[in-house]
């Protein structure tokens, strides 16, 4: 009796899917986290790093969530948006009339470039038919090693300060950045795109069953490529918002952002199997790898172990959702 | 022997996948308000037929005619252009999708004004148009909104076959419709392709359920080997017969003969 109670309980965990356990372990985190550092932790300051960290990574991940949504993986995206970042800068360094169409300028480039590399990458997985792990595995040492050749692996300097002051560190009530409210915005518009139109209900057909979707008379390839460029735009985007944090190209300190980006959406309940998604898991899903390397940071503790335990909790996630995809 | 006027007329296709002739010349015909049943042994091609038709896998060679002008169906969506749905032997079902989702999969609803050109979906218009399109089909799908992927077996079908009904408007080709279905639905299916003919379309039907393909067909096609060998209205010819012709026992009669 209550073996089979319990079963049914576990399965109705595991149907209900990892929404729930994305909820629940932000929760215990920010509980323990709370519990440990009281007034630390949650003052003011402490929360708006948080949203403020997350910021970037919502972006990726949003875009991750697309990636994931055609059941492809993209693992350029820290690679895409440090290229961007630093076509950008130059842009905005170089340019020597007003400050504000410099930085537009600046974003403009950073999104077309974005884009463009989503796109090279797409076009090589939809028409070269090469599986999207290596086609972007290529995709980001090209990128990278032509980071490093335009910078000669030194950082950009020289952006203008207009851009971290008005754009980076603009707060509203000194706890939301303008980062944060343009993280949450791409975010609304990518769900709202995925649940409410044919772009995005055909993006999750052709990850569910892309041969049904191509046999209805759909361009299941251009609508890879599209997926994967809009995508890569969203990584532009976060080299954009990148440079206005940092007020500099930040060449090395992206690669850890792929992993937290599909730990993030994975978490979050999106399938890594594609057909099945969620951008608001994502978005909670952020704030695990986020609220960890704060807390670990408030705590005092190495912040390396965050890494050690955002890889753990990513397996637990996939474990999730394999074993649901196991059960159908 | 054609009982109507000629629908879709299919002269001298063949298929080659490297070594492999999977249609040799095959020809075919379907009148209008024709239902053609189209049977033959496994790997006689009946699939790869169907795949040149939709346009899923093109004809090396050969012509296809639709209301007697030729067509060059050279992708899925030239064929879905000329009103010829297909219920695939794998049903293309989406799993993840509902069944009104993938009733309309490719081919959404929109809502109207900025929205459509947004490119919003209208769910209840889609909605309301698959319930309709069930309950003219007579076809109970339990649940419209849980994933196709969770529906039995029949119920899956069920929605394969609902939505090539709904969209045909020529021509429905099933590819063994009935495969998985246990006989109470194998029967509805039967009833559901005469419904399909009395709403004007044409139906072809391969199948491996040979009394039924008797049962329901006006004229059965026999494939052998990529070829057409025999075309006979379903009246003149029993089961025993089709099986010999399938195999090819007659012409091994003669040879020995
Ligand atoms: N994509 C493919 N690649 C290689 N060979 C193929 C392919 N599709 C079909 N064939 C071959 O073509 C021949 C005809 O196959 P087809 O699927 O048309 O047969 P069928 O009559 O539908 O058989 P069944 O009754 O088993 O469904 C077979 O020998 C098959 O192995
Ligand atoms: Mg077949």
């Amino acid at each position: 009796m209550s073996s089979l109670s319990v079963a049914d309980l576990r399965k109705r965990i595991l149907y209900r899917g990892s929404p729930a356990l994305v909820w629940f372990t932000l929760v215990v985190l920010l509980v323990v986290f709370s519990a440990m550092a009281p007034g630390l932790f949650t003052s003011k300051v402490n929360i708006s790093n948080i949203l403020s960290d997350a910021s970037i990574l919502i972006v990726l991940a949003v875009a991750a969530t697309l990636i994931l949504a055609v059941g492809d993986f993209d693992l350029s995206i820290g690679a895409v948006l440090v290229f961007s970042g630093i076509l950008g800068a130059k842009v905005m360094i170089a340019w020597d009339g007003g400050v504000g169409t410099g930085i537009a300028l600046g974003l403009v480039v950073c999104l077309v470039s974005g884009a463009a590399c989503g796109a090279l990458s797409g076009a090589l997985v939809a028409y070269a038919r090469i599986p999207s792990i290596i086609t972007t595995l290529g995709v980001m040492g090209l990128l990278t090693g032509a980071s490093n050749l335009i910078t000669g692996g030194v950082d950009l300097r020289g952006l203008p300060p207009e851009l971290t002051r008005n754009i980076g560190n603009r707060s509203f009530g000194d706890v939301v950045s303008l980062p944060t409210i343009v993280a949450f915005v791409v975010a609304i518009i990518v769900a709202v795109i995925i649940r409410s139109t044919v772009f995005g209900r055909n993006t999750l057909a052709l990850g569910s069953n892309a041969e049904a979707l191509r046999r209805v008379g759909v361009d299941v390839r251009f609508h890879r490529m599209k997926v994967f460029a809009l995508a890569g735009m969203c990584y532009g985007l976060a080299g954009f918002l990148s440079l206005a944090k940092y007020s500099t190209t930040t060449i090395a300190g992206h690669s850890n952002d792929m992993l937290q980006a599909y730990t993030a959406a994975i978490l979050g309940g999106s399938s890594p199997f594609g057909g099945v998604v969620t951008v608001v898991g994502t978005v909670v899903g952020v704030f695990i790898p986020t609220t960890l390397q704060n807390g670990f940071v408030v705590l005092g503790i190495d912040p390396f172990w965050q890494q050690v335990a955002v890889g753990g909790v990513l397996l637990v996630a996939v474990f999730v959702q394999t074993y649901r995809k196991n059960q159908r | 022997m054609i009982l109507t006027e000629p629908l879709l007329e299919v002269r001298d296709l063949e298929v080659t996948f490297g070594h492999i002739q999977a249609l040799r010349g095959a020809s075919l015909t379907v009148g209008k308000h024709e239902i053609v049943g189209l049977v033959g042994d496994n790997g006689a091609g009946k699939s790869t037929l169907v795949k040149a038709i939709s346009g899923v896998r093109p004809a090396d060679s050969g012509q296809i005619y639709v209301e007697g002008a030729p067509a060059t169906l050279g992708s899925p969506a030239a064929s879905r252009d000329l009103g010829i749905e297909v219920v695939y032997q794998d049903l293309a079902l989406a799993s993840h999708l509902d069944s009104v989702e993938n009733l309309f999969l490719g081919r959404q609803l929109r809502r109207g004004g900025v929205l459509r050109a947004l490119g919003f979906v209208d769910r209840a218009e889609m909605r309301r148009v698959a319930t309709e399109t069930f309950v003219t089909l007579k076809m109970t799908v339990k649940d419209l909104s849980t994933p196709v992927g969770d529906l039995s077996g029949g119920q899956r079908q069920a929605v394969a076959v609902a939505r090539a009904a709904h969209w045909a408007e020529r021509l429905i080709i099933m590819d063994e419709p009935t495969a998985a279905l246990g006989p109470v639905q194998t029967e509805q299916v039967g009833k559901m392709i005469r419904r399909v003919r009395e709403h004007g379309l044409s139906v072809l039907v391969v199948s491996h359920d040979l009394p039924q393909v008797l049962d329901i067909c006006d004229r059965v096609v026999v494939f052998r080997h990529g070829l057409a060998v025999a075309s006979v209205a379903s009246g003149d010819i029993g089961v025993r017969d089709l099986v010999d012709l399938m195999s090819g026992a007659e012409a091994a009669d003669e040879e020995e003969l």
